[in-house]
């Protein structure tokens, strides 16, 4: 059956690490990265789990800076 | 994974209009996600060329700085009567205003009420977060009863304060209004809701068929002393109670 994988690209200097977008995740693999902070102080977010991720742009919806790009593909297996 | 990530499979990115100047907005804020759908409605209708935004005086003093379209800065509260006179001598323009509860509902009320009740051919956005952010998180007409802010600290109270303002109920009733309604954007579905009330808003202003106003109920994390996350469930709570999300009045026909 042909599967969606999705991947996201974070832009780690745009993101505020307000986590609006780790609450959205429905498969719960978006989170804080652990002691990283951007130029401008702020922790960012990073994918936990990338082979999870199906592309659904919800993080990219509710995301106030617009920092983050979904990227989805059909997979033939 | 590396071959998921090429330009023919982008499902969703930035708004090419939303520029790369990092926003000053707080973590968090709900100006970030209007001011995105705002960029991408305007790319959709292809209108970028035609659209003439005024900003307001309040946090979103800025927004001339992060969507590439024209602008006009806007006296404190005088944003519907600006646009009132771009859209009068450019009558083909897409002519919106962007302001929040204090710029709209306290010092532009009046403005805010003869506007929509002429019937301008005029779009306004409208952020009603109930406190006034960027002075410092002091009471607004919108805050709610029992709100604490910083100069109700022991929350609203009627006596004292008075009542909060229902501008956009007020606006429903005004003959020149075409579309009135109240949105939000603190979820994936509340936003594509509040993306098509915006669209709509802005197709009104473009075929000149009267005042539309898209209210979108907002978080203030740093005035309510929340994170971000707590204010939207904070907002979900306390807010809808008393600003019912939905239109409230729509006179086009589909």
């Amino acid at each position: 059956m042909a599967k969606m994988k999705g991947a996201i690209v974070v832009n780690t200097e745009r993101c505020k690490g307000c986590s609006l977008c780790v609450v959205a995740c429905p498969l719960d693999i978006i989170a804080l990265a652990d002691k990283k902070v951007n130029r401008r102080g702020y922790r960012f977010v990073e994918q936990t789990n990338p082979d999870a991720c199906t592309g659904c742009t919800s993080c990219a919806i509710v995301c106030p800076d617009g920092c983050i790009t979904v990227y989805r593909k059909k997979m033939d297996n | 994974m590396e071959n998921i990530i090429s330009p023919e499979n982008i499902v969703y990115q930035k708004p090419k209009l939303l520029n790369d100047t990092d926003m000053h907005y707080c973590p968090g804020c709900s100006h970030g996600v209007v001011h995105k759908l705002i960029a991408e409605v305007i790319e959709e209708l292809g209108a970028e060329e035609k659209a003439v935004g005024v900003s307001p005086v309040g946090c979103a003093v800025f927004a001339y700085k992060y969507i590439d379209i024209d602008w006009q800065e806007a006296a404190h509260g005088r944003a519907p009567a600006i646009a009132t006179a771009i859209k009068r001598l450019w009558p083909d323009h897409l002519v919106f205003t962007y302001q929040g509860d204090g710029d709209l509902a306290c010092i532009g009320t009046a403005e805010t009420i003869h506007a929509l009740n002429r019937g301008e051919n005029i779009a306004i956005i409208f952020i009603n977060n109930a406190i006034y952010g960027m002075t410092g998180g002091q009471m607004a007409p919108t805050t709610l009863m029992g709100m604490k802010t910083a100069t109700c600290p022991y929350g609203r109270q009627a006596d004292l304060h008075g009542y909060p303002l229902k501008i956009t109920e007020i606006a429903a009733q005004l003959e020149g209004t075409c579309y009135v309604t109240r949105q939000s954007v603190h979820s994936v579905a509340a936003i594509r809701k509040a993306k098509r009330a915006i669209r709509q808003a802005f197709e009104n202003s473009i075929n000149r068929r009267g005042s539309s106003l898209v209210e979108i109920v907002s978080t203030c994390s740093s005035g309510w002393k929340k994170t971000p996350v707590e204010a939207n469930e904070w907002m979900t709570d306390k807010m809808f109670d008393f600003y019912h999300v939905g239109d409230l009045k729509n006179t086009v026909e589909d």
